[in-house]
């Protein structure tokens, strides 16, 4: 599997390699990266936004957390043991961490953490995975163990979320806390300060266990506008911009770009789908749906619409995730195949009109999607050339968020939607899937009713053995690849570039960031010298 | 006088109360809630934990219920807690970027007087000529062109290529341990082009006016009166001319007041300043009703203000306006 993983990331661009002089790391210098939008609430358990997310990530550590490959490893958890009836999780904790105002952490903290994400007066969305709990104990300042009433995969990687801290935050009203805007944390990075609007400066934090991280600053500056970013990135105001599939092909070429400027590309957790609405008619019959998907060319969407920048999606997972099915069902473009499955399921043109008809009724739906990404707008756009070409007649609506969620996805008042899902390592698909979660604002809005899936995603989140996992979701991935309720469109690349001057950056499945402290500036190269 | 004033201040009452109710029916209008940024497609976000937020933020509320208990307290001037997940109060918030923003505006309402009054009087005084010609070509593009790719052209050349000017944000990197000498300066450096780029785009129209309403007044009787007199060319224009056909710009100016803080989204979003059009914008992005309401109180009251100080201004500078 290790191999598998591997294998997805060698087109990176090599990092410069480092002369004698400058192997060995040293401390100093800033790094300087932009958010989008302005952080919201940097207390991780009220947090939902990703700017906050973004520095929450520096600021605070989990019990555990995903190494450069997605395996989970322990953050303030030394380590941990699952028992036989794989019911009880035990953490050991780290000794001698220390919250960044010089108190010790415990597994008070731990404690306290755990309640505060159940407190019913807390309106976090994280509370889930922790009411799965039954019974969580600290027999000792760094023990901490938790009992499940039944075996529940997720849970391990549920206490990755951010540790908060007992001392600071016990009797008081979490959404009035000081450290909404001054977090306290025990992670690599200490808050320093936020410039409404501006900038949120953090600097290293000298006594991280895990040793003082080699760049001294870290500042994200608020700028709402992607070409502004691209431009300020450019003149050297920033260090680090995901960049969009156009700038990293057609605009960072520069001789003045790749003098200061390394570029890498992995694939992210989103996918794109064009999703079809099961409650009606028109998408009941299975082989409707794998002749559209038959039907459209998949390459041709990549390559027009990410310029090549992304691997074609043939599930929920990323192909490079080990819980990936290779060997699923997969639909090369084919509009023969599509005709005669159309044909099979009783469309053909009797009024020679180019459109299908069955009983009188033409071939015809409206794909809809949200207003603000290009790229679904462009996606349905050549889709509905692709299925003219096999006589189904296609209209596109590009609707605003909101509107688009409250008056056609809430209400299942749609034929078919194209839109994204972002995951994580976890394979759980229990929300996106399980006909249980059909209900208005539940995930599974075009109503997907299988009973095999249905138990397959409940055996899946109960096993903890990742050879047995597989077997269950592969199975998974199976039916959906066979059924087609999505057809799944494209998996794209995450296109991050890095100041130069930046060592040590190693690229792994899991991006580039994990190793984010070990990242250093040769004395020469340093840029700020505060 | 007073007496004009205390009416028409009277009269700024009711027309507020019909603004705030307008406002807020129209934002209620608008489909969805603060909360769905939380809730919309969160797969860890329950039912209990969206109408707990609803309750928290009083949604649960029939309508007129959560409009009166928002006058009650703006009645104290109290604009509330903004609903995104800072919770911070709204006059904070609004506090915090207001004058960023009416500094930029005032700066760049100078910079365009500073340079259409000149071109409009010249241009009225040498009516077809080159200049006069010339001028309304210049003030036209600047009219036709688009601020935002003004702005990206401008950062690209004079902010990348040249690196002549910082491209986004107020402050340099280390801005905290300049003297503020340095400081102001440095200020200064990084609102040049975002004060040339909201400039530019308003130097058209008041360029235009100034021109017309020279060429209104060079052509009435006090100034053949001034010119059969003898006085110098100069002296009847700049003087008897010039404050003539000033006057009616004093209500354009009153008028442009609640522009100070709507017109600035799109290059306050460009150059990354925070300001109040860019908080605005999110707030109404994030259906962040105490936050929308806040800004849109301040801007009507604004507005209201405007009118009554371009009116009263008149009125000081005109008496036929006084007496009716």
């Amino acid at each position: 599997m290790m191999v598998l993983l591997l294998s997805a990331c060698n087109e990176q661009a090599p990092v410069a390699a480092p002369s004698a002089a400058d192997s060995e790391p040293v401390r100093g210098d800033t790094f300087i990266e932009a958010s989008i939008g302005e952080p919201n609430n940097l207390l991780p358990v009220l947090a939902s936004d990703s700017a906050s997310s973004a520095i929450n990530s520096h600021v605070y550590n989990g019990l555990v957390r995903y190494d450069k490959n997605y395996i989970l490893e322990g953050a303030l958890a030394e380590s941990w043991e699952i028992s036989e009836d794989n019911l009880s999780i035990t953490f050991h904790l780290r000794k001698g961490v220390k919250w960044h105002d010089g108190a010790p952490f415990t597994s008070a903290d731990v404690m306290f953490t755990y309640k505060l994400y159940i407190d019913p007066e807390v309106p976090t969305s994280y509370a889930e995975d922790y009411r799965q709990v039954v019974e969580a104990t600290a027999p000792d300042p760094y023990t901490f163990k938790v009992t499940y009433a039944q075996p529940y995969a997720p849970a391990l990687e549920s206490w990755g979320l951010a540790i908060h801290p007992l001392h600071l935050l016990e009797g008081k009203d979490i959404t009035k806390s000081p450290l909404i805007r001054k977090p306290i944390g025990t992670g690599p990075y200490r808050f320093v300060k936020w410039d409404a609007g501006e900038r949120v400066v953090l600097e290293a934090n000298a006594d991280y266990f895990e040793g003082e991280p080699y760049l001294r600053r870290v500042i994200y500056r608020v700028i709402p506008d992607q070409s502004t970013q691209f431009l300020e990135l450019q003149s050297g105001g920033l260090d680090f911009m995901g960049l969009t599939p156009i700038q990293y092909q057609t605009q960072t070429d520069t001789p003045v770009f790749t003098r200061n400027f390394n570029k890498y590309k992995y694939l992210g957790f989103g996918y794109t789908y064009l999703g079809y609405n099961l409650e009606k008619e028109l998408f009941r019959d299975k082989r409707v749906r794998q002749a559209i998907a038959y039907a459209i060319d998949k390459q041709e969407i990549i390559d027009g619409v990410l310029l090549g920048l992304g691997e074609i999606a043939t599930g929920p997972y990323k192909p490079d995730h080990w819980v990936c099915n290779k060997q699923v069902k997969r639909y090369s473009y084919d509009p023969e195949k599509a005709k005669q499955l159309l044909a099979a399921a009783g469309w053909s043109d009797s009024d020679d009109d180019q459109v299908l008809d069955r009983n009188g009724k033409p071939f015809a739906f409206t794909i809809v999607t949200n207003q603000g990404n290009d790229l679904r707008a462009k996606t349905a756009e050549i889709i509905q050339r692709r299925l003219r070409d096999v006589g189904i007649a296609v209209k596109i609506r590009v609707v605003e968020w909101a509107t688009f969620l409250k008056e056609f996805i809430f209400t299942g008042n749609f034929d078919a939607t194209i839109l994204g899902w972002t995951g994580g390592p976890e394979p759980d698909q229990y929300n996106i899937w399980h006909s249980s979660k059909t209900a208005p604002r539940e995930l599974n809005f075009i109503k997907y009713n299988n009973p095999e899936v249905d138990q397959l995603l409940e055996k899946g989140r109960r096993i903890f053995d990742r050879g047995e996992r597989k077997k269950i979701y592969d199975r998974f991935q199976d039916i959906l690849a066979d059924e087609q309720p999505y057809t799944f469109l494209y998996v794209g690349y995450s296109l991050p570039a890095v100041a130069k001057r930046f060592r040590g950056i190693e690229v792994a499945p899991a991006g580039i960031r994990h190793n984010f402290i070990k990242w250093w500036v040769p004395r020469g190269e340093q840029k700020y010298d505060r | 006088m007073l007496k004009y004033i205390g009416k028409r201040l009277l009269m700024m009452i009711p027309m507020l109360i019909g603004i705030t109710l307008i406002s807020f029916m129209v934002i209620h209008l608008a489909p969805g809630e603060p909360t769905d940024l939380q809730t919309d497609l969160n797969p860890d976000a329950s039912p209990e934990l969206r109408e707990k937020l609803r309750s928290q933020y009083g949604l649960d509320q029939p309508l007129h219920a959560q409009y009166l208990d928002w006058v009650s307290r703006i009645a104290t001037l109290d604009f509330g807690e903004s609903f995104a997940l800072d919770r911070r109060p709204v006059i904070d918030k609004i506090a915090e970027r207001l004058p960023v923003t009416i500094a930029i505006n005032l700066l760049s309402i100078l910079a365009i007087l500073g340079v259409s009054v000149p071109i409009g009087i010249i241009a009225a005084v040498r009516q077809n000529s080159l200049f006069d010609r010339g001028s309304t070509i210049f003030v036209f593009i600047g009219f036709a062109m688009p601020s935002f790719w003004l702005a990206l052209l401008l950062m690209d050349y004079l902010g990348v290529r040249l690196g002549l000017f910082p491209i986004a944000g107020l402050r340099s990197f280390g801005y905290e341990y300049m003297s503020t000498g340095r400081q102001f300066l440095d200020l200064l450096h990084h609102l040049i082009l975002p004060v040339f780029v909201s400039a530019f785009g308003g130097l058209a129209g008041f360029s235009r006016y100034m021109r017309a309403n020279m060429l209104e007044v060079v052509r009435q009787d006090f100034i053949l009166t001034a010119r059969a007199k003898g006085l110098s060319e100069r002296t009847v224009i700049l003087k008897h001319a010039l404050r003539n056909a000033l006057l009616p710009v004093i209500t354009i100016l009153g008028l442009s007041i609640p522009g100070l803080i709507g017109g600035s989204v799109i290059f306050e979003t460009i150059f990354a300043i925070p300001g109040m059009g860019k908080l605005f914008y999110d707030g109404v992005m994030m259906r962040d009703y105490p936050l929308i309401m806040g800004v849109l109180v301040i801007g009507a009251v604004l507005t209201l203000v405007g009118n009554l100080v371009a009116d009263i201004s008149y009125a000081l500078a005109d008496p036929r306006i006084r007496n009716e």
